[in-house]
């Protein structure tokens, strides 16, 4: 192996773990704060996915438009998830909880091979962002460095505004000490669900961000991602901002290189990870300890 | 007549089975057929879930265990549907021991995250080798070859002689299911359950409690993925996805958790319900999922729960 197939092999492997960081992130905020695995979450990436494309038709054909108002919608649905379903389950079991989400999975698929079709939708190419460049003699994508730019800049936001924020430090409160917050006065159900649609928005607009770089919008689009967002989340620490985008470099570069040198065995690498980190070190890379 | 209640329903149901096996037409044994399968595959799973209240995203895996155990001796060793049954449950249960193993240390959600690793895995291998389990394609043409027994043979290729050897052990695994309910082996789950400290404190090894009630779910999923796999004479390796460990879970939610007769009512209700919505519609999942958030939502004791007035 020279060097420019290591780099390129790297390349690849950066590109899909940010992709993947997009994704879990959402999902790893909601599990932090609020305590719930959301299955749904691959659901708000495939509804961000789909609406971006639906307002980027609507209007104009324009990609940044597109972004933005798709994942303003989902969050509308998060809302209705969080608002009127979830917050009546989190005083039941694990399962109820787990299976609530779940059922929304089965919604979500439904609903969009009625809206949009069973079958795959050809995505658009993103003005400025198609094409490839040359590096080290070989083509990349220019959409896939635009994604491993994407990434740590919303990890960075991520951390600014739980870290620095007066928002950051209430989201920081109730997710360690739910009933003191309460009693200092936060009014914790309502964070909860700002919480939970501000999850969605980061789901869905990971979902948006994935139509470029997939290609093809397909009904099943959210249970193939939400495993690989549940692996990272696994990995880096359920709960854990900075574990979920550790794990998913890990994961992505695993991927990328087992794909390379082992490609009978690519997800069972994968799984294989997430299997021992669970049992050596059921906490992660960064949660808290179990 | 309250008292009498379960054992009149057990008692009708049992009759209706054998009409249907009798007089049914090809497409109600075929379905009814699916419905026993299913049943099994729920009972089998409710045995951890309800009873040990652990939720596993792995027991696709035992079922797929099952049903490529199966396959693959029918295929290369001997092709007698009894002796592959047994294999086929055999390995099921070999392979909840192995996985079984690690993923008791944990519970709640790292237990339903270790069973989904786990089961992940082992989809991932039947998918990835090609060369033993056909890779997509699965194992085909597992014919259901007359079972000899000595001098006797046993003719089970036409649908209702292989419907009755289904009934034969559904009721085997129901009598089963049922002692072990009733053991001191299954009144402990319960207490686990309900109560994992105290349990530990009177002296009981949680770990390897969990670990029994694991296997024997397990073999259970094992033996419904033998008998799925003879009715259908193929194998799927998306019988092992995760996906397909949801399916137990759901139908045992509808039926009703924590109850004997849920996993069977719920089986029969999502099968039934199944067929009858898509003679209407395409949308199933879109009928099924509204269904399951009504249950979540507000009948959380399923239809039995609904039934027996018991809401919880």
């Amino acid at each position: 192996m020279n060097l420019e197939s290591l780099v390129h092999v790297c390349l690849a492997g950066l590109s899909t773990g940010m992709f993947i960081w997009l994704v879990a992130s959402g999902l790893t905020l909601i599990f932090g704060v609020l305590g719930v695995l959301n299955f749904a979450h691959g659901s708000f990436y495939m509804l961000g996915a789909y609406c971006a494309f639906t307002a980027l038709k609507l209007m104009g054909g324009n990609f940044w438009l597109g972004l933005l108002v798709g994942p303003l919608v989902v969050c509308a649905v998060g809302f209705v998830i969080e608002r009127f379903f979830l917050r009546h389950v989190y005083g039941l079991e694990l399962p109820y909880q787990l299976l609530l989400t779940f059922a929304f999975v089965l919604l979500f698929d439904n609903l969009v091979k009625i809206i949009w079709g069973a079958g795959s939708i050809g995505s658009p190419s993103v003005p400025g962002l198609s094409g490839s460049v040359n590096i080290l003699g070989r083509f990349f994508p220019v959409y896939n460095l635009f994604i491993i730019v994407v990434g740590p800049l919303v990890a960075l936001g991520l951390w600014a505004l739980i870290e620095k924020t007066w928002y950051g430090r209430i989201i920081r409160a109730a997710s360690t000490e739910r009933e003191m917050a309460a009693a200092i006065g936060v009014r914790v159900p309502a964070l909860f669900t700002g919480v939970f649609v501000f999850g969605t928005w980061l789901g869905a607009v990971g979902g948006a961000l994935a139509v470029p770089y997939i290609g093809l919008l397909t009904p099943g689009m959210g249970e193939a991602i939400i495993i690989e967002a549940f692996v990272v989340a696994v990995i880096g620490g359920l709960g854990s901002l900075k574990g979920a985008f550790l794990g998913a470099l890990v994961i992505g570069l695993l991927s990328s290189f087992g794909t390379r040198f082992l490609p009978a065995f690519d997800m069972f690498l994968t799984f294989i990870l997430m299997a021992a980190v669970l049992l050596w070190r059921p906490q992660g890379f960064f949660g808290k300890a179990v | 007549m309250k008292r009498y209640a379960p054992i009149l329903f057990a008692g009708i149901a049992l009759a209706a089975l054998v009409l249907i096996g009798l007089i049914g037409g090809r497409f109600l044994i075929y379905l009814t057929s699916r419905v026993m399968i299913l049943s099994i595959f729920a009972m089998g799973y409710n045995i951890l879930f309800g009873r040990t209240g652990l939720l596993s995203f792995g027991h696709a895996a035992f079922y797929a265990g099952g049903a490529y155990g199966l396959g693959l001796f029918m295929l290369h060793v001997l092709p007698h549907p009894l002796l592959g049954i047994v294999v086929g449950v055999a390995c099921a249960a070999l392979l909840a021991v192995v996985i079984g193993f690690f993923c008791v240390r944990h519970t709640e959600i790292y237990f339903a995250m270790l069973t989904l690793a786990f089961g992940m895995m082992v989809f991932s291998l039947i998918w990835n080798l090609r060369d033993i389990t056909g890779g997509d394609d699965g194992l085909v043409g597992i014919i259901r070859t007359p079972i000899a027994l000595g001098p006797l043979s046993i003719p089970i290729i036409k649908p209702q002689s292989y419907y009755f050897l289904i009934l034969a052990l559904l009721l085997l695994s129901v009598f089963l299911i049922y002692r072990i309910r009733h053991s001191p082996f299954g009144l402990v789950l319960a207490g686990i359950r309900e109560n994992e400290k105290r349990v530990a404190f009177a002296g009981v090894s949680l770990k390897n409690y969990r670990l029994g009630a694991f296997v024997l779910s397990g073999a259970f999923a094992g033996l419904a993925g033998a008998l799925g796999t003879l009715l259908e004479s193929s194998t799927s390796p998306f019988s092992a996805h995760w996906s397909h460990s949801a399916e137990p879970i759901l139908v045992t939610l509808i039926g009703g958790l924590q109850t004997f007769a849920g996993p069977m009512v719920g089986s029969a209700v999502f099968i039934v319900l199944r067929e009858v919505i898509e003679r209407f519609t395409h949308n199933w999942m879109l009928w099924f999922s509204i269904i399951l958030l009504v249950i979540i939502m507000g009948f959380r004791g399923g239809i039995v729960g609904i039934l027996s007035g018991r809401r919880k």
